[in-house]
């Protein structure tokens, strides 16, 4: 066996859309699938939960083929060992809160009873004992995603799936809810699959990500890796850096026509270099004695950006640059304007593109 | 073109009173006129109704035993064709509603047809299947001795008949409006596929469901042309209420009268009382 819970090759061919999706996820661990809107990853979702027949590939649970098309093995929705909170919910109108909750353990093969005791305890562990007579009309939005979940817990499924499960949130109550759902799915024995648009919900959440774009992995691992070493434009955009992939002879990076970075790394053949557009820094003239890694630039845009301000500049590569307000005003810089830009040689990060 | 418009938009917002238009002052006297006919046609001949009601003698009227026979037989074979169009009418309309088929507009069509069809032809029509000499109803008499025709079984099948399609039409709609994906979520939650109708879907479109029976139940109270062409006219079996005000117009006028005021305040009362509690329920 695989010692993974869940091993999975989600592929979905659907009207010219693609989703081929290798996914492992061991007991007890939490992947998030992050990606763009229409990157697939609601649809990988559906397939494990089900609900989307595949049209290649795998879902095997537990060393049991739940959806293999090749060996014609399909596992409906309802007789999967899976857990979905929807991104709205669906919580069901005509039943308050527990008997939503009850309602899985009712199918389950439970009594009247027992499925209420089991749904009274799942309401407690989710803090909502209180509310167990509410219907979901009466429910805030955190109550309704916290019934979700205990609905989705309390038939013990091992594959856990949260389709943008904070998604619906206001901000504030974002942040309390995250945090709570951050304790259950650390609580949650089975494999867990997130789903989300939100590198932070991600990053929290979640033991490993796994980056879909386009129906494809573009990249895999934990939040340090990724966030440290992006591989495509929208994981760097996502975590905040400015990303270049060019070719690398010792420390040295071609990244544009007449632009060579130079890294602390020493590396060989195609190579990423990231670095913060807080390293980037901005000069009226070109910086005397010529250092490395200078070029002049144009400042495409300039918007807020927390304290600071980001400019946005075009040249031999597009670059995001954030400075203080105060240079900003001694620079003057509107679009249009010609600087230089500069980054210092250990802010940037090399690494293979291979 | 702007230079002129703006001074016109202007002078015309200044001269007319703010809000005047808005609050119902300005409706159209060839809306109004028409609307308020439109009332009156719909209500006088209830008035007239009233107003020609032997109230002196109304509790002797009532308390002959034809009136109240046919006022039971009414009531029960209108509320037993409802429950017929239930255990048929909603499968039904849930196949239409989420089952892709050839022919799936056809169908629907010739499910709607009863609605167009004048029930009196619809009478015969049920003659001619059901009937002891037709095509199921010779088979049903042969091999049961089940007869249809004129029995008061005849008058729930007249009635069902003629109300079915105000059942199938409010929950297809119904389903068609309802979210899916409630039936997804009660899938991954381990329902099968009878167990989400039952749990999930039926309470969804509940009030769909009760508006289709309350329309239903109303269609089958007022039948009367398929019911006395299939199930004919026999007092205390298959005489209902709109048989017995017919039949009483042509000897007794105020017999006819008291029938019909009964039907009305019947129809009024429990439609009024379903409506509160269902019907306008978001």
């Amino acid at each position: 066996m695989t010692g993974h819970l869940l091993d999975a090759r989600l592929t979905v061919e659907r009207g010219g859309f693609r989703l081929d999706v290798p996914l492992r996820v061991a007991a007890g661990e939490v992947v998030a699938l992050l990606g763009p809107n229409g990157a697939g990853k609601t649809t990988a979702l559906r397939a494990l939960a089900g609900l989307q027949p595949l049209t290649a590939g795998h879902i095997t649970v537990a060393g049991s083929d739940q959806d293999r098309p090749d060996r014609r093995t399909f596992v409906p929705a309802e007789h999967r060992s899976v857990g979905v909170v929807f991104q709205d919910y669906l919580l069901f109108p005509h039943l308050n809160a527990l008997d939503n909750v009850a309602f899985g353990p009712r199918r389950h093969g439970a009594n009247r009873r027992t499925a209420r005791r089991s749904a009274v305890d799942w309401l407690a562990r989710v803090g909502l004992g209180e509310h167990a007579r509410q219907r979901p009309g009466q429910l805030s939005g955190g109550q309704a995603q916290r019934v979700a979940l205990a609905r989705a817990l309390a038939v013990r499924p091992a594959v856990l799936l949260l389709d943008e499960p904070l998604a619906a949130l206001d901000a504030r109550t974002r942040l309390d809810t995250r945090a709570e759902l951050h304790r259950h799915l650390a609580a949650h024995p089975g494999a867990t699959v997130l789903v989300t648009h939100d590198p932070l919900d991600a990053l929290v959440l979640a033991d490993r990500l796994v980056i879909v774009e386009e129906g494809r992995v573009v990249q895999e691992g934990d939040a340090a890796t990724v966030t440290a070493r992006p591989r495509t434009d929208y994981v760097a955009r996502l975590v905040g850096l400015n990303l270049h992939r060019g070719r690398a002879e010792n420390n040295h990076i071609r990244v544009a026509d007449g632009l060579l970075l130079t890294v602390p790394e020493r590396l060989d053949g195609d190579a990423f270099v990231a670095f913060r557009p807080s390293a980037v820094a901005l000069h009226d003239d070109q910086p005397a004695g010529s250092p490395p890694n200078t070029w002049p630039a144009t400042v495409a845009g300039v918007q807020r950006h927390g304290d600071n301000l980001r400019v946005q500049l075009d040249g031999p590569v597009r670059v995001a640059a954030d400075v203080p307000p105060a240079t900003a005003a001694t620079l003057r810089l509107v679009p249009g304007q010609r600087v230089w830009a500069a980054v210092g040689v250990t802010e940037t990060r090399a690494y293979p593109a291979g | 073109m702007t230079l002129i418009a703006h001074p016109v938009r202007r002078s015309a917002g200044s001269r007319r009173p703010r809000g005047a238009r808005r609050r119902g002052g300005g409706v159209p006297v060839a809306l109004l006129l028409p609307a308020l006919l439109g009332l009156a046609f719909l209500t006088l001949p209830l008035i007239g109704l009233l107003a020609r009601t032997p109230w002196s003698t109304l509790p002797q009227r009532l308390a002959e035993p034809g009136v109240l026979a046919a006022l039971r037989l009414s009531l029960l074979t209108a509320t037993l064709a409802t429950l017929l169009c239930l255990l048929l009418g909603v499968p039904l309309a849930w196949l239409l509603a989420r089952v892709e088929f050839p022919g799936r507009r056809l169908v629907r069509a010739l499910v709607t047809v009863p609605l167009v069809l004048p029930p009196v032809v619809g009478g015969v029509a049920l003659l001619l299947v059901f009937g002891r000499r037709g095509l199921i109803g010779g088979w049903l008499d042969q091999t049961f001795g089940i007869t249809l025709p004129f029995t008061t079984t005849g008058v729930v099948f007249a009635e069902a008949f003629v109300a079915m399609p105000f059942l199938v039409i409010a929950v297809e709609g119904a389903l068609r409006g309802a979210d899916r994906r409630y039936e997804e979520a009660a899938a991954t939650l381990g329902a099968g596929r009878w167990t989400t109708f039952t749990h999930v879907t039926v309470p969804l479109v509940g009030p769909g469901l009760a508006a289709g029976a309350v329309l239903c139940w109303a269609r089958a109270l007022g039948e009367f042309g398929a019911t006395i062409t299939f199930a004919g006219n026999f007092p205390g079996r298959t005489q209902t209420m709109p048989l017995a005000v017919y039949l009483a117009l042509e000897t007794d006028v105020e017999a006819a009268i008291v029938l019909s005021l009964i039907l009305l305040v019947v129809s009024v009362v429990i439609l009024a009382g379903l409506r509160d509690r269902w019907i306008s329920a978001p």
